[in-house]
């Protein structure tokens, strides 16, 4: 963990509500893909805690929804704007046991940290396939993106206006083998994903947090091995020790 | 030279800051950040005889200016407390440390302070009656003069150490269980834990902690502390550790004047990871400012 200031070198609006903010600063804490920055803002007391979507030497990349007064307030921020944060918090994904042809499925805000890890799978010699799914054709976001990595990739939409209709779980019956499973996203749709899984695999959680760093406690929640921390032991899980 | 030494109760701390229990931990993950030994002692995470989970989450919440919890003593145990958490933080932090414990009955208050009594460490036994979070034990024991008092003369039975009763705010008069503490042979108090507050998420309308209610801390409570340990140090002659959000060197020395002898940082931790080591090296600066050379002089100066 480090703290820091970055400074905001842009912040652009990809949906009605999603926005990507690129900022500067000392990345040296963070260390693998699937984990977060925990960001101080004005006016509020405890930190926003948002996932890394991409790290480019002193950039970085955070993909974010605005669901309250914190992710509003960072999404009328403009260029060159100081943020204080805490770095390289959470144990992020472990590529090491994903074998050769893992399987990533986001849905919604749970999409972003997909994209670095689906990066560093393909640096690792890797073939990931790719399910992303949404609400509808306008929620659709960093597609672009994620087209650019040359993977295999499917898009659905629960209203069927854009993609697949149906969900993440109607695209995963239908996209052939895979060693792994690498999941983000709301619970309901990581239990989904979970029961359709055929593989081995790692699901990414979210809590509300007090510190974000594993000393308050307020965000534990139980696993087959004991209680744990999703801000620090987490917010990846292994599927072996997941309790629903 | 400033001089930031304070003393509690034969303890000599090398300055009044200390973490408060439930904010730090049991120190591993700030010693990353900064050596620990800069701290005047540390208030560990509450223990209780039997391991604990908690409430269920949602268990944060923020406000304007503070943060609710109602984590409800998640602690490992008594067993594992001793065995394997104080140990290692023994290895991260030389000085005495804070035991704070908790129990649903006087006896495990006794059985909590008894263990504490043969560890090393321990320099002060702070006796949780006013944790706001737990049904039908904790702060039951501190809303009533008779039943802090009956605690407080359990625990001071089974151990030589430093007896501190950590008070709740959510009562009617806090002098008069300060007083029943101190009569029942208490060697100080902490004060203040928690005020018993909520939130309601107006998306799904209803209150945002799973528990519903949860104590509130962080700046907003900073004026209700300082006024509860002004009054309770009117009342009684043993020293009293202020606490109740904390987060300036300008706030250490106000809850000093105002009748502590040392004071926890709690919230701030959270927010800010370094807050403790930032408050200790601005200390001195602070006290120049205000022609302080001692910060022992101070002490309840207000009055």
């Amino acid at each position: 963990m480090k703290k820091g200031i970055f400074k905001t070198e842009r912040n652009e609006k990809l949906t009605n509500d999603v926005y990507a903010m690129v900022l500067t600063g000392d990345t040296g804490a963070i260390t693998c893909p699937g984990q977060f920055v925990n960001i101080e803002l004005e006016g509020l007391y405890l930190r926003r805690p948002i996932s890394v979507c991409n790290l480019e030497g002193d950039r970085l990349t955070l993909v974010y929804k605005v669901i309250g007064k914190g992710t509003e307030q960072m999404s009328r921020m403009a260029k060159g704007e100081s943020l204080d944060l805490l770095t390289g918090l959470g144990n992020g994904y472990n590529t090491a046991y994903s074998g050769g042809s893992p399987l990533l499925i986001g849905g919604g805000a749970g999409a972003p940290p997909l994209y670095m890890l689906a990066k560093k799978l393909i640096n690792e010699g890797k073939r990931p396939k790719l399910i992303l799914g949404f609400n509808t054709a306008s929620d659709v976001f960093y597609e672009e993106e994620f087209r650019k990595l040359g993977i295999e990739f499917t898009i659905t939409t629960a209203d069927g206006t854009y993609g697949i209709k149906g969900f993440v779980t109607d695209a995963m019956k239908v996209c052939g083998e895979y060693s792994y499973t690498f999941s983000c996203g709301p619970e309901p749709m990581l239990r989904a994903v979970y029961d359709e899984s055929k593989t081995d695999g790692q699901y990414s959680f979210e809590e509300r947090m007090g510190c974000g760093f594993g000393a308050c406690m307020g965000c534990s929640c139980k696993t087959k091995y004991g209680y744990k921390r999703i801000c620090r032991d987490g917010p990846v899980l292994e599927k072996g020790e997941i309790v629903w | 030279m400033v001089d930031t030494r304070v003393n509690l109760s034969g303890v000599t701390l090398s300055n009044p800051i200390i973490p408060a229990s439930g904010t730090f931990g049991y120190g591993t993950e700030f010693a990353e950040l900064y050596d620990l030994n800069i701290l005047g002692s540390i208030s560990f995470k509450g223990t209780t005889v039997e391991e604990r989970f908690g409430n269920s989450t949602p268990r944060i919440a923020d406000c304007e200016s503070g943060m609710l919890n109602s984590v409800g003593l998640q602690n490992p145990g008594l067993k594992a407390v001793c065995g394997h958490e104080l140990p290692r933080l023994a290895a991260l932090y030389r000085k005495p440390v804070i035991a704070n414990i908790s129990g649903f009955t006087v006896e495990e208050y006794v059985v909590c302070a008894w263990a504490m009594e043969s560890q090393d460490n321990i320099g002060i036994i702070e006796i949780n009656v006013s944790c706001p979070n737990v049904h039908g034990g904790g702060m039951s024991f501190g809303v009533s003069p008779e039943a802090a008092a009956e605690v407080t003369k359990a625990v001071k039975a089974v151990t030589s150490k430093p007896v501190y009763i950590k008070l709740s705010p959510n009562v009617t008069d806090i002098v008069s269980i300060a007083r029943a503490c101190e009569e029942a042979g208490a060697d100080g108090l902490s004060l203040i834990n928690t005020l018993l507050a909520m939130r309601i998420d107006l998306k799904t309308r209803k209150p945002v902690l799973a528990n519903k209610m949860g104590g509130l801390s962080g700046p907003a409570i900073f004026p209700v502390a300082l006024r509860m340990v002004y009054q309770v140090f009117e009342a009684v002659k043993i020293p009293i550790i202020g606490m109740g959000g904390v987060s300036s060197a300008e706030d250490v020395i106000e809850m000093m004047l105002a009748g502590a002898s040392a004071v926890q940082i709690g919230a701030a931790n959270l927010k800010n990871p370094y807050v403790c080591k930032e408050i200790i090296e601005d200390l001195p600066r602070v006290m120049e400012k205000y022609k302080i050379n001692s910060l022992r002089e101070i002490i309840g100066g207000a009055h």
